[in-house]
């Protein structure tokens, strides 16, 4: 990332043309603190956001591949009903380590760490965070947890699946079960962290005239996913502190030979888990509103039902996590309401994909490779939703319960829409992180293989599913074959989905286009200051006067128009210089014939 | 027009008195919204405490409700006057803490240096006392877990009272319906929370140790005194957190003489 080198003059006045723009001489990436900025130790001990951003977005990303090459592994062993190439144990190991990574060290922090970080107090007209700080030492508790997390596993790994449910956990489980619980302890003390400083940053850093209702959906999205994990984690720490006790001590409060309640760890389990299922999905909301807006070329539609639904489905989440018990000791009364609450938690997602749709309608649509993403990621997220309906009625979710339907309907959630919503943000926002365009080609290539590979993964698991098909297993019956084989065929093309940004997104640090400040014509903050942003965001406060998206097509019009203009004007200059250039020589010349 | 332009000058004065202030970090604009975020921080970091709690809390609730019977029995080996001391001890340290919060946040009032020195020497010696009582409610503390693990009341590490057939007659268990296993679920949780609770006491007397060398040095003059009120909240919300363990630990099981242990 530090060999971005400016270019051309280092000129104050940036010139909005894609090809034709400069980067600018000084920018967080090159220097900090008006020092050299390629130091180890400028970036290891930043209090600058935009910085700590790029530390968590090349170590999410390093979590990202830990956790897919575990579900490889578990894609690759069903391809036979007797398992096809590892040890059954050995099977528990890997679907547990991708279920630890992908939900604690990745789907949690993804978005809200590397987005949210780079962008909340650009969106905000904010100089930084509100506890710089403290955003770096939720950086290290995460890298230390995820180090202890990656010790777990090297030394054995652990067999209890994601949930860590008791008495298997604390009395049956292989070892390693205390040490990983110590790196998610981490890992969740610095989802608080980072959910405190936002929490804080949206109430108190806003530039003058940034009312509540002029901020964009994304912040409004981040401020209920803090509330989450401010509000949720603590819960899931004391679990787990609860149970490694028991673990280590061989004695504790979901004891059963003590009268313990085994279920009791998994109602504190869930009511942290179940927030955190939204603590995944709302930050991609966010940037689905930023991206369908920008790329529709109107205002959300109905901004204030898109913000409060956030709030909404943060309150809502609270409510509903006994209906993951519903096949437990938990009485049917109260599985009644909370299967009435989940039907209710589905009222404001869906407000958000009307929106959305209404968002599109009679827009003018551009398909860049975000709004790929982002058409991907409603039809997913759609899907998702309307099949978790399904697990929420308690009749059908006792057919369904720990089937392959459950997995292929939060596949669809979490990775159908957090992470199409990453990467629709992840490009949305790359040249303003980098200064840099991504080859657009491949952008719409890999978003589409994605599209296709995963769906030709996860829908074969809701058949399956419901045909009988339980998780966890690593063997099943022999008609079940042809299905599994097809969803590991999807999974290979996936693979490759992920691979194709990855190399390109790096190829585009050195050779993409130079960007300019504003490459999508897009509203909002963050896109008026340079790309990549000087150090303090801002050289200037900004004044805020108008609503988060101001979109409209006369405006875009005038725009191209000024834009022609100024392409015209550079050429003419360009040629004008060219001619005086040449000038004296083509007088040789005429003399001299 | 005269109050606008007053309002104006005063503005401007505030803005030129504030690029003198060395703990105003750079990204706030002015100290109020320094001041107001870092409040507004810790309190939200006390929610996050007390759902952290919540969670022992709530398993304390469903088991009272589950073994109720299993809970009275084991608050009655509770040392009823330790612990009564111990709240009057750190609901003392609340209060010096409160005046250190307050002495803190006047020790510039005055402009005259005497007062300042002794404002400050003040302040130095409420937290000394913060920090001596605290240390206190440690110490009480242990001298009653020892007495716990003497007794072998202590599950996973000395857990043998009951071995005994004379202390299962003395707390009439068969009578009233109660497994021993109970009353070790009952010591479980006491252990847990009041053992969580202990770590919260070391964290705060480690933090009003550090205050204690900064405030000597003159850390929190000149108007920098909200360190020590964030600090004070932390302390209050632990002591708040044992206002509510010690009844529903200790007084549950009803008071008698022999429950003073004398």
């Amino acid at each position: 990332m530090s060999t971005i080198t400016p270019e051309g003059a280092p000129d104050q006045e940036q010139i909005p043309l894609n090809g034709r723009a400069h980067m600018p001489a000084d920018h967080y990436l090159n220097s900090y603190q008006g020092r050299e900025g390629h130091t180890w130790k400028s970036w290891l001990f930043t209090l600058d956001h935009k910085r700590i951003a790029i530390l968590y977005l090349v170590s999410v990303t390093l979590m990202f591949f830990l956790g897919g090459f575990g579900a490889m592994i578990v894609r690759l062993n069903l391809l036979s009903p007797h398992g096809a190439i590892v040890e059954p144990q050995t099977y528990n190991r890997m679907f547990s380590m991708h279920g630890v990574v992908m939900v604690f060290f990745f789907l949690v922090p993804v978005i809200p760490a590397v987005l949210g970080n780079f962008f909340i107090p650009m969106m905000l007209g904010a100089k930084d965070l509100a506890f710089p700080v403290v955003n770096l030492l939720s950086w290290y508790l995460y890298v230390i947890g995820a180090l202890v997390g990656i010790t777990a596993m090297v030394a054995g790994g652990v067999d209890t699946g994601w949930t860590f449910y008791t008495p298997l956990s604390t009395q049956y489980a292989y070892d390693n079960v205390s040490l990983t619980i110590v790196g998610i302890f981490l890992a969740g003390f610095s989802s608080i962290l980072t959910g405190l400083n936002f929490i804080i940053t949206i109430h108190k850093m806003r530039a003058p005239g940034l009312t509540w209702f002029r901020l964009p959906l994304f912040v409004w999205a981040h401020y209920a996913v803090s509330l989450l994990q401010v509000l949720a984690t603590p819960v899931l720490a004391i679990t787990l502190l609860s149970l490694a006790v028991e673990r280590i001590a061989h004695i504790g409060i979901f004891d059963p030979r003590l009268g313990g309640d085994p279920v009791l760890m998994q109602h504190m389990f869930w009511f942290y888990s179940h927030p955190a299922v939204y603590i995944m999905i709302l930050p991609g909301m966010g940037v689905v509103s930023e991206v369908v807006a920008c790329f529709a070329r109107r205002p959300v539609f109905g901004y204030k039902f898109v913000a409060f639904a956030s709030i909404a489905l943060a309150v809502i989440s609270f409510l509903v996590w006994g209906h993951h018990m519903f096949m437990t000791t938990q009485s049917p009364y109260a599985s009644l309401v909370f299967s009435f609450l989940s039907f209710v938690v589905a009222i404001p997602s869906a407000i958000k994909v009307f929106n959305w749709t209404a968002t599109l309608y009679k827009g003018s649509i551009r398909l860049d490779t975000p709004m790929l993403y982002c058409l991907g990621f409603i039809g997913l997220f759609t899907i998702g939703g309307m099949t978790g309906l399904h697990l929420a009625a308690t009749g059908t979710d006792l057919h369904l319960h720990d089937t392959y339907f459950v997995i292929a309907h939060f596949h669809y959630i979490m990775v159908g829409g957090q992470v199409m919503a990453y990467l629709a943000g992840l490009h949305y926002w790359w040249p303003k992180m980098t200064g840099r365009l991504y080859p657009e080609n491949w952008g719409r290539t890999a978003a589409i293989l994605l599209f296709a590979g995963f769906n030709l993964t996860f829908f074969p698991q809701f058949i399956l599913g419901y045909e009988g098909m339980p998780r966890r297993y690593p063997v099943y019956a022999p008609e079940f074959q042809v299905l599994n084989v097809l969803s590991t065929a999807g999974a290979s093309i996936l693979a490759l989905g992920y691979l194709l940004p990855f190399v390109y997104l790096f190829w585009s640090l050195k050779n993409g286009r130079i960007a300019g400040p504003n490459p999508w014509r897009a509203t909002g903050l963050e896109w008026q200051t340079p790309s990549p942003p000087p150090t303090f965001n801002f050289d200037r406060t900004p004044i805020v006067k108008i609503g988060p998206y101001a979109y409209n097509p006369e405006a875009d019009e005038l725009a191209d128009a000024r834009d022609d203009m100024e392409r015209a004007r550079l050429e003419y200059e360009e040629t004008r210089a060219r001619l005086a250039e040449h000038e004296p020589e083509r007088e040789e010349t005429a003399s001299g014939v | 027009m005269a109050s606008e332009t007053e309002v104006l000058d005063y503005e401007v004065e505030a803005e030129e008195e504030h690029e003198h202030l060395p703990f105003l970090h750079h990204h706030f604009d002015d100290i109020s919204q320094q001041r107001e975020s870092t409040t507004l921080c810790m309190w939200l970091f006390l929610a996050t405490e007390a759902m952290m709690f919540g969670g022992l809390f709530f398993a304390y609730s469903l088991y009272r409700w589950m073994y109720g019977a299993a809970y009275v029995v084991g608050s009655k080996h509770l040392n009823i006057l330790l612990g009564s001391i111990n709240t009057l001890v750190l609901l003392v340290s609340s209060l010096t803490m409160a005046m250190a919060v307050y002495n803190a946040a006047t020790q510039s009032a005055v402009p005259d240096p005497n007062v300042v020195r002794r404002k400050r020497r003040l302040l130095v010696s409420l937290l000394w006392s913060t920090w001596i009582l605290g240390a206190m409610f440690i110490g009480i503390k242990g001298v009653e877990w020892t007495t716990d693990y003497r007794e072998g009341l202590v599950p996973a590490v000395r857990w043998n009272f009951y071995d005994n057939p004379q202390h299962v007659e003395e707390d009439h268990l068969a009578e009233s319906g109660v497994h021993p296993d109970q009353v070790k679920m009952y010591f479980v949780l006491y252990f847990s929370m009041t053992g969580l609770h202990a770590i919260h006491m070391i964290v705060g007397l480690i933090l009003v140790g550090v205050f204690i060398r900064l405030s000597a040095r003159g850390q929190f003059a000149n108007g920098n005194d909200q360190p020590v009120e964030i600090m004070g909240l932390y302390w209050h919300f632990v002591d708040i957190i044992w206002v509510f363990l010690f009844p529903l630990l200790y007084l549950i099981g009803g008071f008698t003489m022999n429950r003073m242990h004398l």
